[in-house]
């Protein structure tokens, strides 16, 4: 543990050698992710143990997106530039998916019939999976891996 | 669920989230005051989870979905725990704003819980 603090800090301090992605403010992105993804993960849980004859497709959707959020958050904390890329096609699935998902149950309701993540732009969370995908996106744009730092 | 010991860890928690985050941006480490305003959270979702067990047995009955509170008291008690590890680990300020980020999350995690609780099947 103390050792962790010491190169924790030093590495806070000369970022552009750090091998991990995520440093600084970052890493609240990257706890703010996490949070998400057990969110995702705990409704999804909740429909298909608890209803999932109700409406499959909707809560396979759920179970997708719970999966994809924990792989964004995976990616995010992972360096190199393969897990750069499948941060991209994650978070940018995350964003595809909260604006067709939002626009869909606003514009025909009956397509989803129970609440997912995604409805309405992510009202029932604050609207976090909305703006998460945009910081997650300006950030890894912010943050391009640098040659030779793959770990 | 009792709604007075709700309100109380709705406060608790949305007082302990908006300090750490305070305290964070003022660039303050994790310390004793931030993880013991994380951990009074964690001990009230436990005395919570008694509460929701011994509750139904004293008259107090949910009408909710109980599988879906119980998923909701289960990641609030997880939260707690994973960012203080965090905090550990990651001795830097931006622990401290992740400590108050889990209170803030816990705070609606209890008030939808109550709201399950509170709510019948439809």
């Amino acid at each position: 543990m103390i050792k962790n603090t010491g190169t924790a800090r030093a590495a806070a301090g000369t970022a552009e050698v750090h091998p991990a992605r995520i440093s600084g403010v970052g890493r609240v992105l990257v706890a703010v992710y996490g949070v998400l993804a057990l969110a995702a993960t705990g409704r999804s849980f909740v429909q298909i143990v608890g209803r999932y004859s109700e409406a499959p497709v909707a809560y396979t959707l759920s179970a997708l997106a719970a999966v994809v959020y924990i792989v964004a958050t995976i990616a995010l904390i992972r360096s190199g530039s393969g897990w750069y890329l499948v941060a991209w096609i994650t978070i940018s699935f995350e964003m595809l998916g909260v604006l067709v998902v939002g626009l869909l149950s606003i514009v025909d309701p009956q397509l989803f019939p129970d609440d997912t993540v995604w409805s309405v732009f992510g009202r029932g969370y604050l609207f976090i999976p909305l703006v998460l995908p945009i910081l997650g996106l300006w950030w890894l744009a912010k943050h391009r891996p640098t040659r030779g730092a793959t770990a | 669920m009792i709604v007075w010991f709700t309100t109380v860890q709705v406060a608790v928690a949305v007082i302990a989230g908006v300090l750490c985050i305070v305290l964070g941006f003022a660039g303050r480490k994790p310390s004793d005051l931030s993880l013991g305003a994380v951990a009074l959270v964690e001990l009230l979702l436990i005395v919570q989870s008694i509460v929701a067990i011994v509750a139904p047995a004293t008259g107090n009955e949910p009408v909710g979905n109980m599988l879906e509170f119980y998923t909701y008291l289960v990641s609030a008690l997880i939260l707690p725990i994973a960012a203080a590890f965090w905090a550990l680990v990651d001795r830097s300020r931006w622990s401290t704003v992740v400590l108050g980020t889990a209170a803030l999350a816990i705070a609606v995690m209890v008030y939808r819980m109550q709201e399950i609780w509170t709510t019948p099947v439809g």
